[in-house]
Order: structure tokens, then sequence, then C-alpha cells
């Protein structure tokens, strides 16, 4: 009976069991992925301070991550008295939701564009609204820590819940506008045509002639993770632990782990949309017969997690080479800074494809943040010395007084 | 009076932002450039306790013994001195008149017939030590004492003549006053011998 049901299933569906083999494939390495990759941080923060970090658990200390997942299994649940119970226990799975969620349209490893039938490095190969579905869900992510903080009924969880809310509403917007360009040159919102617009050499990777755009989707979407230097939402120096204060054993975990997957995410979207993705240089192309063999996929899938674990380790040393913003500085970073110019980026990509100049044209665009930085000193040194004249003045008059 | 007034009152001016400061970009990659030189340095200054053990400086102020002299009788006299000196009131002491008929005893008066301190009352400000007037009470540089019960950190005169065997055996505790003499561990003795000196002593101080 069952049996029939299936393969009456399979028949009208013949996508079902590789989807179903890419779905095990990402609930089974994400939650591994991010356990290992608090191991890592932990032990990257140990070199980069020059201690050496967890190295009792195993060899060089690798079961320490196992250790970690089981004790914080084992934790007692503690639920505090005044917080919102629904609301309480929804917060943390819709945040790993949300961020699980996303990785439907990710490819984790070569994806041909002609794609035709069996297992695929992607749950849901040739969506087309791929890369638009990724960010449209992961902001849904915003949720996950408002309900959260909301819930807590505390008012640093609060603090922190509204600071990421305004986080993320205003680092939403250079986010998408700095890869309007990238999306405009591959003509599709879907990753796969986007990697294989990048695929012909690696002068093509959207780094070459979208520097700035890489600069401000790196920076947004580092905001967009809560990840140092933008780690307002949960700052243990001002607000105890941010949302997650109230939050215990696996509870705690869920928005761990949602956190972790965020980071995976970014890297993933950093190294496909702006470092080529799977593309190399020697390694055909998925979408050509010969780049569709076993061998070239498994090259592709490492190439491509190589420069995702660059990208995570540039996002992790990050963590330990700034300071926090202060929240002004914060807003003042997204809405004066990388949204004018994500935009004026955006008009020198319109410009570029509707006069059908050369896109390398668009390098120059590196020069725009220098530009900006001029612009911004001036203005800062010209409110400085208005100020120092003014406190002049006050000393002065004070000094009078003083007669 | 008012000119001077004028000169103290002294605003400081922030230094101009540069271009590149407002730019970012040249300090977060010279902020990088140092985690990642540390990252590879490849000399953590961590020290990996229970293998290595720390070096304890010979002043220390650890765990204390009950000296012995050289006929190996416990060098206390009984004054209680180091039981008045004690700020955190944790030496008992039981004195008792010397077994006279004892040859051994002959040239003592009195001797502790107790001797208790409870590890766990004491500061270890070293104020008995400094009491001592027969250089009968030290403090060790045993550092790390533990034990399961309250009552197993209280040590009797047996168990502080075994510490005094024990760290003698090692030679890590030489007895730091003799009659007046500094001896190596004492703080005040003259520096090369001994460890780094504590923090707040010394010349450096």
């Amino acid at each position: 009976m069952l049996k029939t049901l299936i393969n009456e299933l399979v028949e009208k569906w013949p996508g079902l069991w590789p989807i179903l083999a890419a779905i095990a494939v990402i609930l089974a390495v994400v939650p591994f992925l991010g356990l290992y990759m608090t191991f890592i941080e932990r032990k990257l923060a140990a070199y980069v301070q020059d201690r050496v970090g967890p190295n009792r658990v195993g060899p060089f200390g690798l079961l320490q991550a196992v250790a970690d997942g089981l004790k914080i299994f084992l934790k007692e649940q503690i639920i505090p008295d005044h917080v919102y119970t629904v609301l309480y226990f929804l917060a943390p799975t819709l945040s790993l939701m949300t961020a699980m969620f996303a990785l439907v349209v990710m490819p984790f490893g070569p994806v041909p564009t002609n794609y035709t039938g069996g297992f695929r490095f992607i749950v849901a190969p040739g969506i087309d609204i791929g890369i638009l579905m990724m960010i449209a869900i992961s902001s849904l992510s915003a949720y996950g820590i408002i309900v959260g903080g909301w819930a807590s009924n505390n008012k640093y969880s609060m603090y922190g819940a509204i600071r990421s809310c305004a986080q993320f509403i205003s680092y939403e917007i250079p986010l998408g506008l700095s890869i309007i360009g990238v999306i405009a040159v591959a003509g599709s919102l879907n990753i796969e045509h986007i990697v294989d617009a990048q695929s012909k050499s690696i002068w093509d990777w959207n780094i070459f002639w979208q520097p700035l755009a890489l600069l401000i989707f790196f920076t947004s979407a580092l905001a967009e993770t809560n990840r140092l230097p933008f780690d307002l939402p949960e700052c243990e120096q001002e607000l105890v632990g941010g949302f997650h204060t109230e939050y215990s054993g696996i509870k705690f975990v869920l928005f761990f782990l949602a956190e972790y997957t965020h980071i995976v995410t970014v890297s993933f979207l950093t190294a496909l949309l702006f470092f080529g993705g799977w593309s190399c240089p020697g390694i055909p192309s998925p979408s050509t017969p010969e780049g569709a063999s076993l061998t070239y996929m498994l090259l592709g899938l490492l190439v491509l997690v190589l420069k995702v674990s660059c990208v995570v380790a540039l996002i992790m040393l990050l963590r330990w080479a700034l300071p926090r913003f202060r929240f002004d500085q914060l807003m003042g970073l997204a809405w004066k800074g990388l949204i004018p110019l994500a935009l004026v980026n955006l008009i020198g990509v319109a410009i570029v494809l509707s006069l059908d100049l050369p896109k390398h044209l668009l390098f120059v665009t590196a020069v725009l943040p220098v530009i900006a930085a001029y612009y911004s000193a001036t203005q800062f040194n010209e409110s400085m010395t208005k100020l120092n004249s003014e406190r002049n003045v006050l000393s002065k008059s004070r000094a009078m007084s003083y007669e | 009076m008012s000119n001077k007034k004028t000169k103290t009152v002294k605003w400081g001016e922030e230094p101009k932002l540069g271009m590149l400061d407002a730019l970012y970009l040249p300090a977060i990659v010279s902020g990088l450039a140092t985690a990642v030189r540390h990252a590879v340095s490849g000399k953590p200054t961590t020290r990996q306790y229970p293998e290595v053990e720390p070096e304890i400086p010979p002043n220390y102020r650890g765990v204390h013994r009950l000296n012995r002299d050289e006929q190996g009788r416990v060098k206390c006299v009984a004054c209680y001195m180091c039981q008045t000196a004690c700020p955190a009131n944790c030496i008992e002491i039981i004195a008792a008149p010397a077994p006279k008929e004892d040859p051994h005893w002959t040239d003592r008066d009195k001797y502790p017939a107790t001797f208790t301190i409870d590890e766990l009352r004491c500061i270890y400000c070293g104020m008995c030590e400094e009491a001592c007037p027969v250089d009968a009470i030290e403090l060790t540089s045993v550092y790390d004492l533990t034990g399961l019960t309250r009552k197993e950190m209280i040590f009797d005169k047996e168990k502080l003549l075994s510490v005094f065997d024990e760290t003698v055996k090692t030679g890590k505790d030489p007895v730091r006053t003799n009659r007046g003499t500094l001896g190596p561990a004492s703080e005040e003795a003259p520096s090369g011998r001994q460890g780094p000196p504590p923090p707040g002593r010394g010349k450096h101080g």
C-alpha cells in the first residue's frame, strides 16, 4: 500500500528523491557546520589573541564542539515566569526556520543551468526568483529576534530587539541595491545563471567590475548577520545578552544556530555573487557536457567550499579587528554612506548597460567611496571647527566671569 | 589672577579627520593585518596548567607549615604570638609544659600540645609569620590546596609538620628567616636568588 503510494508519487513527481536528498544534506550539514563553526571561531579567536583555544576534548580539541552540543542538549529548560509563553517558544523556531528556509534556493555546489533531473547541489533548482526569494526570506528572520525580544518581557531584550529591527530595515536597502547591478548584467535572478554569467574567465567575476557593490553587499550582509562590528542587538556590555538574554538550553542553541546559518548563507552568497561561485580557471562549467561529469562536479564543489571558507574566515577575523559601532554611527553608515553609494553604483551600471559599454569600465566605481570619504571628512572637520570656535567663545566668557 | 585662570582653562582640539580615516578601509585592513599577524605568530602565551606548573616565587604566601629544628622537634614555643596577630582568628594553640624528663626537651619550657589552622578561614596575609619570634610558622609556595570537606581543611600539628617535611624535601621552600637573618625566600632578601617580586613590592612597586 505504502509502496504503491510512493511509486505513484515518484512517477508523478520525478524530482522528489533528488529534492529530498538535497534537503537531507542541508538538514544534516547545517547544524553540524554551525556546531563546528563555533569551534573554529573559538580557535581562531584564541590564535588572534595569542592563546591556544579549546584543546582538551579529543585531538586538538576537535570533539569540543560535540561535547558542547551534548551539554547544551542535556541542559535544564528554564522558562522564566514573566515571559509570554507561546511567543517565547515560537521565536527561536521562527529564527532558525527562516534561516534554513533561505538555503532552499542556494546552490551549495555546481548546478548546471540546463537542469534536467537527478541529484543536484540545490534543493530547488531552476527557481527564477532565486536571489529575491533568498533576501525576502532571510529578512523574515528579523521576526524571530523581535518576537524573542518581545516575548522575553525584559527591557534589555526589548532594546536588543528594537535595535535589531532598525538595523535590519536600514541594511536591507543597501543589500538589495548592491546586488541589482549583478542581477542586471546576468539578466536573471536565478543564482545558477548569475554564477554561469561569471564562468567564462576569471575577469568575469563580479568583483572585477563591481568592487563597490561587493563592499556594500559585504558590509550590509555583516549587519544582517548581527556580527561584529554590527552586533548591537546582542552586545553584552550594554544589553546583557540582547534578545536572547532570557533563553537557555536548546532554545538558545536554536538562536545560535540561526546566527551561524546566516553567516553560512552570507558567505555562500558573497562567493556565488561576486567570486564566481564554483567557476575556476581549468574547470569547465557544469552546464557543458564535459563539465557535468562527477569529477568536475566534485572539483567545483571543492572550489566553492574553499571560497566560502575564505569568506567565513574573513568574517571571523573582522570580529577581532574592529570595535563595535555606536548606534547613530551604524545608522549613519547605512543611510548616509551605503545607500547613496549603492544608488550611484546602480546609475553607473544602468549607463554602462544601456550604452553597451564594456562592463569593466565600472571598476571606476571603486573611486566612489574615496570621494565619499573626502566629502564626509571635510564635512566633519568643518563641523568640528565650528564646534571648537563655539567652545572657545564659551571658555572666554567663562574666564571673563571668573574675573 | 584672572590671567592665570585663562591660561589654565584650555580646550583640547580633536585631530583633523583625514580622508583615509573617513574611508575606514585602511584602518580595517591594518586591524586585520594585526589580527592575522598574531594568528600566525604561533607563540601562544597560554600555560597548559596541569601539565606545566607555574613558577611560584619563593616568597609566595601559600599553605602554612610548622618548621622543625635541627633535632626534628617542632620549633614552635607556644607563645601565642601568631594566634594574637592573626586577623582572621584561624590559629588555635593549646600550650603544654615541655616534657623535662625527656633528654631531648631539656632546653625547652613550653611546646604546643595542639596547633590547628583553619586553612579556609585563613586570608594568607603572612602576619603569623611576621609575628613568630622563633621562625616556627611559615607560609609555603604550595598554591593548589584542595579538599572535599571543611573538616579536612583544618590542619593540625602533624599535618603542618608534614607540610614542612614535604616542602623542604622538594627544595622549593627554604626557611625564610633564621634568628633575624633573612633567608633566600624572604621578601626583603637581595633579589636575583628569588623569583620575580610580588606586585606592589620591590623597587618597581
